[in-house]
């Protein structure tokens, strides 16, 4: 059964290693876009499930899609509902924490601390912020989730000690 | 190993609220998926194995924690059922016997952990299942009123599998 877990090697690589020495345990959070949450779905899959961390980012970028759109639809249509902008923030928040998503997680608390302030501007430009982590997110993982297909059996897996 | 792609549907996402019983099936929840991806591939094993093995109700409302948390019982040895809403664990609920707990994302439209949580506690049918609630958010409070209500345990997302020990051994205990 194809390991599809990468040499730390190759992780740095498809995450953005800027050429720092990584402990083997700090090789996902390389970059910051992921910290070790993302190691605990990674230690989910197995032989049973060998494609579970894709399919849970898969489904985490469909959710997250979706929360952005409600909250760019939120953001026109209810000027200064802030209750309500921070209650689609707070799903998108608690989606990134459950994968790891530091920098992003961190972007939309960021909102969410402006919608606490009555800071509509501030909140318009976290929520830029919190796209741009979302779309360079999508860029490193499917990076990487290209360099875990193209590893195959030989590739893998020095799990991190 | 089979690898089999059947779907169940044990958790339904924001469309469905799907939530099949695994009768007969491994302890895999599976999202219906859509275009993007399918999660978890069923072992069949026998009925009568399948329904003395203890069944857990997992609840959220987002399919990340849904498939996270259900990996996280499995690796527990546990069958399991996902589903995506309050109103459906009920229906869940009152059909599948020998569920063993229920474990729930504490904010939910419509239908609230908290809001589930006391439904079961003052079913006498029901009462007797131990309710985990989960939150992404510590909130004093909403801690308190959620064990003062009778849950089991109130865990903080994301769910470690640390936290799924304690809760599964002190299960055994009881």
């Amino acid at each position: 059964m194809r390991n599809l877990r990468l040499s730390s090697h190759s992780r740095r690589a498809a995450l953005g290693d800027r050429g720092r020495r990584a402990h083997p345990d700090e090789v996902v959070a390389v970059g910051g876009y992921l910290d070790e949450q993302f190691c605990q779905v990674e230690d989910l899959q197995d032989d049973a499930s060998p494609n579970f961390t894709e399919e849970v980012v898969t489904l985490f970028f469909k959710d997250s899609a979706r929360l952005i759109s409600n909250i760019e639809q939120a953001l026109e249509k209810y000027p200064k509902d802030f209750s309500r902008w921070d209650a689609y923030m707070q799903q998108l928040k608690g989606s990134c924490s459950s994968i790891g998503a530091s920098r992003m997680k961190s972007e939309c608390m960021s909102f969410r601390d402006c919608c606490g302030q009555g800071n509509p501007e501030g909140c318009m430009r976290s929520f830029q912020k919190v796209k741009r982590e979302h779309g360079a997110l999508r860029q490193k993982l499917e990076a990487y989730f290209q360099l875990v297909r193209q590893a195959g059996p030989a590739g893998a897996a020095t799990r991190p000690v | 190993m089979e690898a089999s792609k059947q779907e169940e549907a044990a958790a339904g996402g924001k469309q469905g609220g799907g939530g099949a019983c695994c009768r007969g099936r491994d302890a895999r929840a599976v999202e219906s998926s859509r275009k993007e991806s399918k999660v978890v591939v069923p072992v069949v094993h026998d009925d009568a194995e399948a329904e003395t093995e203890p069944c857990v109700i997992a609840v959220d409302d987002s399919s990340v924690d849904r498939a996270l948390v259900t990996a996280l019982l499995r690796r527990s040895k546990y069958r399991v059922t996902a589903v995506d809403s309050g109103k459906r664990a009920l229906e869940i609920l009152g059909s599948e016997p020998n569920v063993s707990m229920i474990i729930t994302d504490y904010w939910m439209p419509e239908m609230t952990g908290y809001d589930l949580l006391k439904k079961v506690k003052e079913s006498s049918e029901l009462k007797q299942i131990p309710v985990v609630i989960m939150s992404s958010e510590n909130v004093p409070t909403r801690i308190t009123r959620c064990l003062e209500e009778g849950a089991e345990d109130f865990l903080l997302k994301p769910v470690r599998p640390a936290d799924i020990s304690r809760i599964t051994t002190r299960m055994l205990l009881h």
